[in-house]
């Protein structure tokens, strides 16, 4: 199960290009070069204020292992990353200093509101929290949860994955214009679905897929 | 008990002050907590504050916490405002709280940070949240709340949701940034 | 840069001009300010002459709210105090709120507390001791301290439901029992794998020149210094100052007859430093750690069985699930339990209780209207009372001992702010 990220098809098949052959390399190009590249060195920006920083952490660590996305430069200096992260509430005098982290930013770059409070304001509903920062910021993916648990977070990662993968090398500003987001269920994946009949890898693969499920 | 002691001996000190410990709280069945308090005038209260930290018998030495509560809706209350003060000590391991009441306009007591060190930050908290004024206090200004904010949030007449400011803000949008 | 954004650094917050001295913003942004803190100094080249620091960041109205949520539902964000340790927080406020309602509470509802209580002091210090080593470069450190905590989030997530918001205790007990094998694996995790991490955690801390070059000596404060500034917790331990309230105003399991049965208080050491420095609280942590999973075995030990809610006459507990959804009696006792115009009903006072949290005296004041939220919920934080000392303790400094000392006296934002 996942989240799916449905766009307006960027990917190109070879019907849909009447022009050039050159057209279609670019588009591979595109896809398997530069976003390939992009989506799996995403360096996140831990914009960690509350609770939802400490979870950050924890999938940052040994047993949630953030770096295997490629994320394992957490740069705190908006300069250097791409992945906005704001984890936890943003009150009313942070906000501004948020903002500005944002803008310092730059292209390409996503946004991650993670968890409750950064998506809506989550529990706290007064006076000081801002109640979602999506108000005063474009965000791409939001995490629910208070905070998410660490599968949650990486799906969130890998959901921005997707999001790049189709993403076409523009301009933030054309980006935004055509951005539609459509949450499915992704199909059950069974385990070893991939492997081909009698490969070395099913071979190998083959005393785990014999085993019975743990209790 | 070392507490009846240290009211004792502030009792002895301060007759005119007719300082009566009463009990934080007294449970249904009539039995009190055990946690007193006494009221200060606030024109009084650094002298009282001072023999308390320093008088063998009382020697509360630190200052637990610097609490304000607004009365404005409780039953029965006769002031609007009052700072509470938790004292510690550490030599006789006993609590007593203080209370200092006062009114609006203009609520100002003065400031317990010349005593102990550890009121600064409290005291600034409680001006922020309440607008009690600490006379003497050496960097009063607001502490959690942003600058530009007027009012004092911890108030009862203030909403819980506030009064716009947390939407008052621009909007950044992925053409403009 | 778009003109959308509004912040802009404070401006000079004393009237001296000293043209030599270079203004840095530290934060509010800022991997080593762990979360939302910002320091203004003023430097001269490399010494800190001057730091004013900026607080305010995550401040989230907790009071206020608590004025608006009855005292079961605050529990829940007491959670997102304290964040390194939950349950110590939940625990707080319910010692509170029991102490105005004048609840005894069950035996084993004091030993299972007592142990989480405990576990979430291990989960605090190796987070505070793991941050502290991840902001002096020690990355290693910082996932040295992070591994063992997965397990307690694990023991955790088993007894309450979640591995990190808790929010376990609710008014006269805790919202569900142990259940069967969980002492069990908990006396696992802290015979086979918490001694062996901690070895190697402070292995490679304490046994490391350079980490201890830069933590020694520096950030002192002495004891007198320390207790007028309003510190508690191991910040002041480390200092000198002989005081834990799990020794000094026991409760739950630290207190002698715990059970009405003659049953004995934990026996531990509560562990002092004289050096007032970032290293004496770096070691306090370490043994507090220890002495934790001591206290644990022995409350393991003595696990009395029984109800973990009091008594239904004491009529502050919800009724168990299966009576709310099988009889009418348990239905109706729900509802005057949780609707807003009933409820709980604490007498007219005010009351302030405090535990030993992992970073100080947690305490919460709470005044009481007889109704079934508080008229006011004040929390005594002692991150916001440890961190006022902060300008002094960096008097003389240069600019990288500010994250060692910013790091040893565990500032978490959230309690800080409120």
């Amino acid at each position: 199960m996942g989240l799916s990220a449905t766009l307006p098809t960027a990917v190109a098949t070879r019907g849909d290009y009447t022009t050039t052959r050159l057209d279609y390399v670019v588009d591979m190009i595109r896809k398997y070069g530069i976003n390939w590249a992009r989506k799996n060195s995403l360096w996140p920006m831990p914009f960690a204020t509350a609770c939802c920083g400490i979870e950050f952490m924890a999938v940052a660590a040994s047993r949630y292992d953030l770096a295997r996305f490629g994320s394992e430069a957490c740069r705190f200096s908006p300069r250097q990353s791409d992945l906005l992260i704001v984890a936890g509430r943003v009150v009313m005098k942070m906000l501004p200093v948020l903002q500005r982290i944002y803008t310092q930013m730059a292209e390409p770059k996503w946004v991650i509101s993670m968890g409750a409070c950064a998506s809506s304001g989550g529990v706290f509903d007064t006076y000081a929290v801002v109640q979602g920062i999506d108000q005063f910021l474009p965000v791409d993916v939001y995490l629910p949860g208070c905070p998410p648990r660490p599968e949650t977070i990486l799906e969130g990662i890998m959901a921005i994955q997707r999001i790049v993968a189709e993403d076409g090398v523009r301009s933030s500003r054309e980006r935004g214009r055509g951005l539609r987001l459509v949450v499915q269920p992704a199909p059950v994946v069974t385990l070893g679905a991939g492997l081909r009949e009698g490969s070395l890898a099913e071979r190998a693969c083959r005393p785990v897929l014999d085993r019975e499920p743990a209790e | 008990m070392a507490t009846a002691d240290a009211i004792a001996a502030l009792q002895a000190r301060f007759p005119e002050l007719h300082f009566t410990p009463l009990p934080l709280l007294r449970y249904p069945d009539g039995r009190d907590s055990g946690q007193y308090w006494l009221r200060v005038p606030a024109e009084r209260l650094l002298e009282v504050a001072r023999f308390a930290r320093d008088d063998p018998r009382t020697r509360f030495e630190q200052l637990c916490d610097l609490a304000g509560v607004d009365y404005l809706n409780f039953p029965g209350a006769r002031e609007r405002f009052a700072v509470i003060y938790s004292l510690l000590s550490l030599t006789h391991n006993h609590r007593l709280w203080l209370k200092v009441f006062v009114n609006d306009p203009d609520p100002v007591v003065p400031s317990v940070t010349g005593i102990w060190r550890g009121a600064e930050w409290p005291e600034r908290e409680v001006f922020d949240l309440f607008g009690i004024r600490f006379a003497g206090h050496p960097d009063l200004r607001r502490i959690l709340c942003p600058e530009g904010i007027t009012d004092h949030p911890l108030r009862k007449d203030y909403p819980l949701r506030g009064r716009g400011e947390r939407e008052a803000f621009s909007v950044v949008t992925r053409e403009t940034a | 840069m778009s003109s959308a954004t509004s912040f802009q650094p404070t401006t000079l917050m004393r009237d001296e001009t000293d043209g030599d001295l270079w203004t840095l913003n530290f934060g509010p942004q800022h991997p080593a300010t762990h979360g939302t803190l910002h320091l203004e100094l003023q430097l001269d080249g490399e010494r800190v002459v001057r730091c004013t620091p900026h607080i305010g960041y995550l401040h989230s109205g907790f009071e206020k709210l608590g004025e608006h949520l009855n005292y079961n539902q605050y529990v829940v964000v007491t959670d997102r105090m304290n964040y390194c340790s939950p349950i110590c927080n939940n625990i707080a406020w319910h010692h509170a709120v029991e102490k105005l309602f004048g609840i005894e509470l069950t035996p084993r509802c004091k030993a299972i507390r007592t142990i989480v209580q405990e576990l979430g002091r291990i989960q605090d210090h190796l987070l505070c001791v793991g941050a502290n080593a991840l902001d002096l470069g020690a990355l290693t450190g910082f996932l040295y301290g992070f591994n063992p905590r997965e397990p307690i989030m694990d023991l955790l997530e088993e007894l309450c439901g979640a591995r990190f918001t808790v929010s376990y205790t609710r008014v006269g007990g805790v919202v569900r029992d142990a259940p069967p094998g969980w002492t069990d694996r908990i006396r696992r995790y802290l015979r086979q794998d918490l001694p062996p991490a901690l070895e190697d955690f402070e292995t490679l801390l304490i046994r490391n020149r350079i980490f201890v070059e830069r933590v020694k000596g520096i950030g002192v404060i002495s004891h007198d210094d320390a207790i007028n500034w309003s510190l508690t917790g191991p910040v002041a331990r480390a200092s000198g100052v002989k005081r834990d309230l799990r020794k000094d105003e026991p409760y739950l399991c630290f207190a002698d007859n715990w059970d009405g049965r003659g049953a004995p208080a934990v026996r531990f050491q509560v562990p002092i430093a004289y050096g007032g420095d970032v290293l004496s609280r770096i070691l306090v942590r370490l043994e507090e750690m220890r002495q934790s999973a001591a206290i644990i075995e022995q409350v393991i030990d003595m696990m009395p069985e029984g109800p973990v809610n009091v008594l239904a006459d004491e009529d502050v507990t919800l009724p168990d699930k299966r009576e709310i959804y099988f009889s009418i009696e348990g239905l109706i006792h729900h509802f005057e339990k949780i609707m807003s115009n009933r409820g709980l009903r604490p007498p007219l006072g005010e009351a302030y209780g405090a535990i030993e949290a992992p970073n100080g005296e947690l305490g919460f004041y709470l005044v009481s209207d007889g109704g079934n939220a508080p008229y006011r919920a004040r929390c005594r934080p002692p991150s916001f009372m440890n961190y006022q000392v902060f300008p002094v303790l960096l008097e003389g400094h240069q600019i990288s001992d500010v994250v060692a000392i910013l790091g040893s006296l565990n500032i978490i934002a959230a309690e800080l702010d409120r």
